[in-house]
């Protein structure tokens, strides 16, 4: 933590040359969704209140899935979770949809930026994002809920690895998409279901065994099972094992992306 | 030396479409050099490649001795493209942008005078602090020129800089690229105003349907047309044997006649007067790239 805080400041002094081109990229993504934070940040923060607010009003009477764990302390790890990873990927992928719409990718196209630097770059906004996001939820949160972090290392580790999974989804959504529509479909019809069906508002082991088995392909429920572990030392499966698929997942895509990015594909013709 | 620009054999296919049909062109260190040709000839796709935002279908290009593809980074650095279309960042305003740009190049602050200083000549200092968004036309067009140049760039590529540019800009930009040029920046033009061409460069290629179909400096492609000509329109529809070669086009009795210099017109006034033919209307008219680009363009060539 503190080597990354040294030499965000070295950059910052510029006293670090190779890496000012990818610096100067992840500086601006930030500065981006901080212009507009009140859609980037402070709209999901009130989306996810808003979902801790009528859930927990109508299920918590009824539902217990963790011995000592109330249905509201239960949901807001998946919220956050949810939140971490949807804006994750929002924010690589509209910001390179949007480049790509207007035009403007060709001022970083034009630059000696290494495909390698590119998605770094991208992939570290992302994270950034999903984490300020989630961050802003916990501690919104914690004004009306005591919420005990039971594993902070797997709160991070989760954190981290599952809005960098988002944001490298982001990265290849965005260079696929041609059109605003394109990217809103793979939103509605991959991002949110996943999102949604992944255990955030109960655990999977009330599910019937048929979609007991079809939450295991759905890699948003590892992430959320793993971050929820975390608070609670409890979950669904072994948080070990969730790290792995996620890490998993996270090198898939990542090299995925990598060779996408070096073909040109759709950036350059 | 080095040449700035150097380009081999370049095909650039677009599926069927053959874009450029083996291009070979070289252009010198601090050279003023203007691609010419009408829309769809392959300017734009030329200046894509050398910037990497295309990539060739075969043959090879090189910016400053550095492979556009193997040395992109050191050909990237050394090179600065102004696009044809007005593309801007809404997020930030002028100097947000070119500090950006700059730091996209490895440059930090110690480059911020030189940022400073592109606004002042180009004439944005009191629009440094306003949106991308909000700037009009012209003003956007000046943050495109300052974008590309926020790196020092030794070569600068403008496509088609003064389109759609009112007259007043445009002067502005000409005198701002000569000043770059007279610095030792070399400088690639595309147009179809062939009055810029004319004005502002030393050499001219001009492409048709994916060919250089011409190659010279601007003055020997002036000369590589009949110089100045003259019309003459006249009461009977012949002209004596005398004046005949020197004919260049004819409409009924409206003929153009080459000159290779003036003096030659007292000859020819002479001729005619021998001859008794009347003169209806005569007009001396000049040579200009106009004529070339007609003549190698047009498919009356
Ligand atoms: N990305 C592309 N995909 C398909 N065809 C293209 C593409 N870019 C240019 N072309 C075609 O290539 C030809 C040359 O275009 P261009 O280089 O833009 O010409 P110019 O800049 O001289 O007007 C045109 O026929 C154009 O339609
Ligand atoms: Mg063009």
């Amino acid at each position: 933590m503190f080597l990354l805080i040294w030499l965000v400041i070295m950059l910052e002094k510029q006293i670090i040359h190779p890496f000012r081109g990818a610096f100067t990229l992840f500086k601006k993504e930030i500065m981006r969704f901080w212009r507009v934070s009140f859609q980037t940040v402070a709209a999901p923060v009130m989306t996810a209140l808003l979902y801790l607010l009528v859930f927990s009003h109508v299920l918590s009477r009824n539902v217990q899935v963790y011995e000592g764990v109330g249905y509201t302390q239960f949901l807001i790890p998946g919220l956050i979770m949810m939140s971490v990873l949807q804006n994750a990927f929002a924010n690589s992928s509209s910001s390179i949809i949007q480049s790509k719409v207007m035009g403007n990718i060709v001022f970083l196209l034009l630059t000696p930026i290494t495909y390698t630097e590119f998605f770094l770059a991208f992939l570290a906004a992302s994270i950034f994002r999903g984490l300020v996001v989630g961050i802003c939820i916990y501690l919104v949160s914690i004004v009306f809920i005591d919420l005990p972090i039971a594993h902070p290392g797997f709160v991070l580790m989760f954190g981290l690895l599952g809005s960098a999974l988002l944001g490298t989804f982001g990265i290849i959504a965005g260079i696929w998409a041609d059109k605003f529509d394109q990217m809103a479909a793979f939103q509605n019809f991959i991002i949110m279901p996943l999102s949604f069906l992944s255990g955030v508002f109960y655990s999977i082991h009330s599910l019937p065994p048929f979609w007991k088995t079809v939450s295991h392909f759905n890699p948003f429920f590892y992430m959320i099972d793993g971050f929820r572990y975390g608070f609670f030392g409890m979950g669904d499966i072994s948080p070990y094992f969730s790290l792995s698929i996620v890490l998993l997942s996270f090198l898939v895509l990542s090299w995925f992306t990598l060779i996408l990015l070096k073909s040109g594909y759709k950036l350059r013709g | 030396m080095i040449p700035a620009i150097n380009i081999q054999d370049i095909h650039k296919h677009f599926g069927a479409l053959q874009a450029l049909k083996g291009i070979n062109l070289s252009i010198e260190q601090g050279e003023f050099f203007a691609l010419l040709g009408p829309n769809g000839a392959g300017k734009s796709t030329l200046i894509n490649l050398m910037a990497g935002l295309l990539r060739p279908t075969s043959g090879t290009i090189s910016v400053m001795g550095h492979d556009v593809q193997r040395g992109y980074r050191q050909a990237r650095q050394s090179l600065g493209v102004v696009p044809q279309e007005l593309v801007f960042d809404p997020f930030f305003n002028v100097r947000e942008m070119l500090r950006f740009q700059a730091g996209y190049f490895g440059r930090g602050s110690e480059n911020d005078s030189w940022v400073d200083e592109i606004i002042e000549s180009l004439g944005l200092a009191d629009k440094a602090s306003t949106n991308m968004r909000r700037l009009s036309g012209g003003m956007k067009r000046r943050a495109l020129i300052a974008q590309a140049l926020a790196h020092k760039p030794p070569v600068i590529v403008l496509d088609e800089p003064t389109a759609g540019v009112d007259v007043e800009l445009r002067q502005i930009m000409w005198e701002f690229i000569k000043r770059l040029n007279r610095e030792g920046h070399t400088i690639i033009l595309t147009t179809h105003y062939l009055e810029e061409a004319e004005i502002l460069c030393s050499r001219v290629a001009v492409m048709k349907k994916g060919e250089v179909v011409a190659l010279d400096s601007t003055v020997n492609l002036l000369k590589s047309i009949p110089g100045k000509s003259l019309r003459l329109k006249i009461k009977e529809s012949f002209l004596p044997e005398s004046l005949r070669h020197m004919i260049r086009n004819q409409e009924e009795s409206v003929y153009t006649l080459s000159l290779i210099d003036v003096t030659q017109i007292e000859f020819i006034l002479s001729e005619l007067r021998k001859s008794n033919i009347s003169i209806e209307d005569m007009k001396l008219l000049e040579a200009d790239l106009e004529d070339v680009f007609v003549d190698l363009v047009g498919d009356h060539a």
